[in-house]
């Protein structure tokens, strides 16, 4: 094999993540729905010719896609290889969520690329639709008990033929959908995005040689697998173990473990997810790929300094139950797969807390509330507004946690208000950070925020909301407190209601005129609260982060109406607490 | 009466650029910064080439706004906003500081409990549903008042689909308010989206009073020594505005010194050759890198000149780090050698200053390897540099701990120091897919040329150009700088069924506009050229592709069909596929008048025709390269002729800057006096 200087290495490393980044700029330019346009709930990149492993990853590209596609591609070459496969000019396209990980909303395209008659490699584009059929506008039924009535599920298809769109194939996409006009203008973004990084990478290919891009590819996975060993050879040997819970799954209101025993041995880790929830009845399942997505997800916040590709999972057993929530097969509900791999990221950032606390990380939000609002313009064509909510993030040893985020499993930047408000019959009221949401902590997590909304469309309208935190806040480490749990409320003539299900609500009818509101937790504390510098808590009060109430309670710090501190009243209230 | 000057003032050096048009003669000057108080720099620069009185232009590039911006010390500044919103500035767009790994906050320009809300509201459609209560502006303006805000941006939500609630708001503050700091946002930036628009508008008004206050000193002292001229302000897009425009518009400024050298560079790439380069400004404190491909400097939309401080406004992008000549070499409680970012800037400055400073900078380390005239420091007021002093505190304070010797330790401090410039370089070009062999370094600042070998061996670059006079490269791009101005309309049109008639008829009024501003600035222009472009798309996407409308003033009336063949082309040339069906929209229209400045003949920089190799030579010194000393021939660099070659080691001296050709280099001096090295 070809061995390369580092700084060929570095070029062409540059080159390949170039692509991948202009192929995710491609789609976000050119689509339709906001989700991808703004949202940027989207992924592409480069995978390995025969096993499907992630290669190259665009660097704005969602954060759960990138260990999730591999899947998919994975999926695709299984496929393409039953029917004597793949060939040049295909374009596969499939949304199947049990080959593909995530759910059936992610569109994913999946084209090979060859050399003088031979694949090199295959490029993947995956995005965010905005609507795919199903019970529930946009897909996110909090109430499915089976996956027909969250979406259409399309198997690994054949898009393309000698680079020519199949006819059938679109007609059946387009028929299956609220919003055939935006589907149509996003399914064209990604095959722009295919487009370009084919022509990218053939020109690479021209100029490098495929010698090169191949030893390249292969040196920078055995990079990431090197640096992750190191990594974990660097923390003392052990076994952690940690549980969180899902409020519910929608049907059922029974709270839904999830646990995990890390050990560390070596320069390995084992994550062993026994004792988790069995499969549920509601939406909150996800399949195996999705789990192994959130296990890299929550390795690489911990580990930033890792590449992103395939070599950082190589020292890493994952252990999933058969049978469990995490393993779930067709037609078990997934709609809801944020949720539980939010929840099994935050059972891996507390285990770290405890096996590499210089690395501690605080529990984030993690729901993404899930809010999809859809009605009948006077034309009588269906609108469907979609979107997923910040929240404040967990505080860690070296800062407080920063207010309204996004959840580690995302980069997706939030839709402007505006451009909802220009594209939907939605007048938001409020859009405002939430006080005492914060857990406190010698470190305070972030704030979560407040949205609320009115419909305006004259024909009212209908709301779903999929969430959760709603009864088990995000959590501190090292001493730290708990965030606010996630609430969410809405207007009705009778006055302002809330679910039974907490944090998933299922057909809300709203009249012109009356609201929704959402408030998301913070993120959780970090250290002791009684260590937080009482000059810090009183600017807290005066920015009006926390209430002169929290301050003495939680933080024992006696903030004055000007705003001071009562320096005397302080160290009695925290020696009273000491002792 | 007819000198045109350029004036850079950054955080270490002022520099001056004159030019004599009718003699096609030049000088420069440079003198020492005062942090803080960049006007008096300013002022003693003039005064070094003779007084304001003879200049009939001044081009100032200025990085008072982003000194503001990065060290946080704009005004005490309010917000207005609708009522339910205060927080869009602080929320962003829900991002975070990286993609990987979850730590770091965020502190906005404008503190919460200087946030205000009133009762307004404007629709998306334009439609004001609440308008304002003058009586409640006003009181929401007087306890801004109160609260000692100097500053005020008024941002409402939508406001970019109808102004009249930003403009009743910002007329009734105006009443009240005691001086000029007051913005809106639909003014700054007449676009969707409250975060982007919000930001930029607030930093604007963040900067209003630091930077008017600026001007006004500089104005005032300008009057005072009978300077009758014209007097400008380079932009962050590398165009030239006047100081009312900049007063207005001050986060315009953000990026306006490093700007000016980039545009600097890119004419001198172009005329020598080298169409290919990054750029590296070294200055006291910081280390700016840009890159230029094909002859013009990459631009970007928007920047983030911080996490969460975004302005969005067309800039030359420029990419900094915390790694110049004053930067402090220290050791952490790691062990590690840390260089920068905490710098000591030129007051107390590096150690050998001898002003008060004893930690050791990266000067101290060029001084001790004997890279650096003791006896003739760069620029300043300083008649000798004290290398023992640096070599105390390099010993005391590296090599020491770290168990070197001083010119070791030394050594490792430029090393650190070249690591962290490489990183930078590389993260423009390699990581963005550029391959660095194509490209040239072309270093400016009185510094950078001292690291040329090490950054061509480490980002693997293929040759290195010094243009002849590198400390005063961004006081020459003020002078090369093209006058610029852009108005910018919302129309929201259809496509079809366009009133061609009137939208050509809209865009004529927008050159007039313009054209006027551009040219009451009052420099010798050689032409206005006009661009006119719209932002379009396909009705339901929510970004646009600029499409370069076929708009000539006087010219036919623009009908559909010519507006979307424009439409059709810039698509496809950005995406491979048009969507045959579905309506297209003309969200804005931009007009751009563009004065381009006579072409500065860049053989004036020229050496004189008597130069010979032997005459430049006037000595040798001991330098240290790779861990031992060399005995290294030093020249006059401005003495050195065409043509003339010299290999490494040598030692380039002249009054800005220091060239160092490393051992295994060999710089020759081209026809324009830049100095071009490459690898033997």
């Amino acid at each position: 094999m070809t061995t390369l200087d580092p700084v060929t290495l570095a070029v062409l490393k540059g080159k390949l993540e170039q692509i991948a980044d202009e192929m995710d700029a491609t789609l976000a330019r050119s689509a339709f729905n906001p989700i991808i346009a703004e949202a940027r709930d989207l992924s592409h990149g480069l995978y390995h010719a025969e096993t499907g492993a992630t290669l190259v990853q665009g660097s704005s590209g969602l954060p759960i896609f990138v260990g999730a596609t591999s899947f998919a591609v994975r999926a695709v070459i299984d496929e393409a290889a039953r029917r004597g496969g793949p060939h040049a000019g295909e374009t596969w396209a499939f949304n199947d969520p049990y080959l593909g990980g995530t759910h059936l909303n992610d569109m994913r395209l999946v084209r090979p690329v060859f050399r003088r008659g031979r694949l090199f490699c295959w490029l993947a584009s995956v995005a965010h639709w905005l609507d795919f059929g199903g019970a529930v506008p946009g897909g996110y039924n909090p109430q499915a008990t089976e996956s027909h009535q969250e979406s259409v599920r399309i198997p690994p298809v054949v898009l393309a033929q000698h680079g020519a769109l199949d006819e059938d194939v679109l007609a059946i996409l387009q028929a299956n959908t609220r919003t055939p006009h935006a589907n149509w203008g996003d399914l064209n973004g990604q095959l722009n995005a295919l487009d370009l990084g084919e022509r990218r990478l053939s020109a690479l290919l021209d100029d490098a040689g495929e010698e090169r891009v191949s030893a390249a590819l292969a040196a920078l996975t055995a990079r990431a697998e090197a640096m992750m060993r190191e990594a974990l050879r660097r923390l003392p040997d052990g076994t952690h173990v940690a549980e969180d819970f899902l409020d519910n799954d929608g049907i059922d209101a029974a709270p839904l473990p999830i646990r995990l025993r890390l050990t560390i041995a070596g320069d390995r880790a084992e994550l062993d997810f026994s004792g988790t929830a069995a499969a549920c009845a509601g939406p909150l399942n996800i399949s195996r790929p999705t789990a192994i997505a959130a296990c890299y997800v929550a390795l690489k916040h911990l580990f930033p300094e890792v590449p992103a590709n395939g070599g950082c999972l190589a020292p890493i057993t994952i252990s999933i139950p058969e049978g469990s929530i995490l393993a779930a097969e067709a037609p078990r509900p997934v709609a809801g797969y944020t949720e539980t791999i939010l929840r099994v990221i935050d059972v891996i950032f507390r285990a770290f807390a405890e096996a590499a606390p210089d690395r501690a990380i605080a529990g984030p939000f993690a729901t993404i509330n899930a809010l999809s609002i859809s009605g009948r313009r006077a034309d009588a064509s269906r609108w469907v507004m979609f979107c997923f909510f910040g929240g404040g993030l967990g505080a860690t040893p070296q800062s407080d946690g920063l207010n309204h985020g996004n959840n580690p499993i995302s980069t997706a930047t939030m839709p402007p208000l505006e451009i909802l408000e220009a594209s939907y019959p939605i007048r938001f009221t409020q859009w405002a950070l939430r006080p005492d949401s914060a857990g406190a902590g010698m470190h305070r997590g972030g704030l979560g925020a407040i949205y609320e909304m009115a419909i305006e469309d004259e024909g009212g309208a209908e709301a779903f909301l999929l969430g959760d935190r709603g009864l088990h806040p995000p959590f501190g480490v090292a001493g730290g407190g708990p965030a606010s749990a996630n609430r969410f409320s809405w207007e009705t003539e009778q006055g302002w209601r809330s679910s039974p299900m907490v944090s998933k609500a299922f057909g809300l009818r709203l009249a012109r005129g009356q609201r929704l509101r959402l408030e998301t937790p913070g993120g959780g504390g970090w250290g002791e609260p009684f260590q937080r510098d009482p000059a810090r808590v009183a600017r807290d009060v005066r920015l009006g982060y926390a209430t002169r109430e929290a301050a003495r309670d939680a933080y024992g710090v006696d903030v004055l109406p000007d705003g001071s501190v009562d320096a005397e009243a302080t160290a009695a209230l925290r020696q009273g607490r000491a002792s | 009466m007819t000198l045109l000057v350029g004036v850079d003032v950054g955080g270490t050096f002022t520099d001056l650029f004159v030019l004599d048009p009718e003699r096609g003669a030049f000088h420069t000057a440079k003198v020492s910064s005062r942090r803080g108080d960049e006007a008096a720099g300013f002022l003693s620069g003039l005064e070094a080439i003779g007084g304001a009185a003879h200049c009939s232009a001044i081009v100032h590039g200025t990085t008072v706004g982003t000194n503001a911006l990065l060290e946080r010390k704009g005004a005490r500044t309010g917000l207005i906003t609708t009522r339910g919103f205060r927080d869009v500035l602080e929320m962003r767009r829900r991002d975070r500081p990286r993609a990987w790994g979850l730590a770091g906050d965020f502190v906005p320009v404008i503190d919460r409990d200087l946030r205000l809300e009133v009762n307004e509201r404007t629709l998306a459609d334009g439609t004001i549903a609440t308008a304002i209560d003058p009586a409640e502006v006003e009181a929401a303006g007087r306890y801004l008042l109160a609260a000692g805000a100097e500053s005020v941006c008024i941002a409402f939500i939508n406001a970019y689909a109808n102004p009249a609630n930003e403009r009743a708001a910002l007329a009734v503050l105006a009443r009240i308010w005691p001086n000029e700091h007051l913005c809106c946002s639909s003014d700054i930036l007449p676009e969707i989206r409250e975060f982007e628009r919000t930001s930029t508008a607030a930093l604007n008004a963040y900067l209003q009073p630091v930077v008017g206050a600026y001007l006004a000193r500089l104005e005032t002292a300008l009057a005072r020594a009978g300077f009758a001229g014209r007097f400008h302000i380079v932009q962050s897009n590398g165009g030239v505005m006047s100081t009312a425009t900049a007063r207005r518009l001050p986060v315009r400024t953000a990026l306006s010194g490093p700007a000016a050298g980039v545009i600097a560079a890119a004419a001198i790439g172009r005329a020598a050759g080298f169409a290919d380069l990054i750029t590296g400004d070294l200055g006291g404190t910081s280390f700016d890198v840009a890159l230029i491909a094909g002859g013009e400097p990459s631009f970007a939309a928007q920047a983030a000149l911080d996490f969460g401080l975004v302005v969005r406004t067309p800039m030359v992008e420029i990419t900094t780090i915390g790694a110049g000549g004053g930067s402090i070499a220290r050791v952490d409680s790691g062990g590690l050698l840390q260089v920068g970012p905490e710098s000591a800037g030129s007051v107390p400055g590096p150690v050998c200053y001898a002003q008060g400073n004893d930690r050791p900078t990266l000067t101290d380390a060029h001084l001790v390897l004997g890279r650096i005239n003791a006896d003739r420091p760069i620029g300043g007021s300083l008649s000798r540099l004290d290398v023992e002093a640096a070599r105390e505190a390099i010993a005391r304070h590296v090599g020491a701990p770290l168990g070197l010797s001083v010119e070791d330790a030394a050594e490792a401090i430029v090393q650190v120091a070249n690591a962290k410039m490489a990183g930078a370089m590389r993260l423009l070009s390699i990581e963005r897919g550029h391959d660095p062999a194509r490209f040239a370094f072309m270093p400016f600042g009185g510094g950078g040329a001292m690291h040329a070998g090490a950054l061509m061996r480490e980002v693997g670059l293929a040759a290195t150009i010094v243009p002849r006079f590198p400390g005063v490269t961004s006081a020459l791009g003020c002078l090369v700088a093209d006058v610029r101005h852009d108005v910018v309309r919302t129309v929201n049109l259809a496509l079809d069924r366009l009133d061609g008639a009137a939208l050509t008829a809209r865009l004529a009024a927008m050159a007039e506009e313009a054209r006027a501003v551009v040219a009451a600035a009052g420099l010798p222009l050689t032409e206005i050229t006009l661009r006119a472009e719209a932002d379009m798309h396909y009705q339901g996407q929510t970004h646009a592709v600029v499409v370069p409308l076929p708009f000539r003033p006087g010219g036919p009336a623009l009908d559909e069909s010519a507006v979307r063949a424009a439409f059709e082309t810039a698509y496809r040339a950005g995406f491979s596929r048009l969507l045959p069906g579905i309506p297209v929209r003309l969200a804005t229209v931009r007009l751009a008048a563009i004065g381009r400045r006579p072409v500065f003949d860049l053989t004036a920089l020229a050496p004189p025709s008597g130069a010979t190799l032997a005459s430049a030579r006037y000595g040798t010194r001991r330098a240290r390269f790779d861990r031992s000393w060399h005995d290294t021939p030093i020249y006059e660099r401005l003495a050195l002729p065409i043509g003339a070659e010299i290999a490494g080691p040598a030692i380039l001296e002249q009054a800005d800057a220091t060239v160092v050709v490393d051992p295994g280099l060999v710089a020759r001096v081209d026809r324009f006096g830049n100095l071009i090295m490459t690898r033997l």
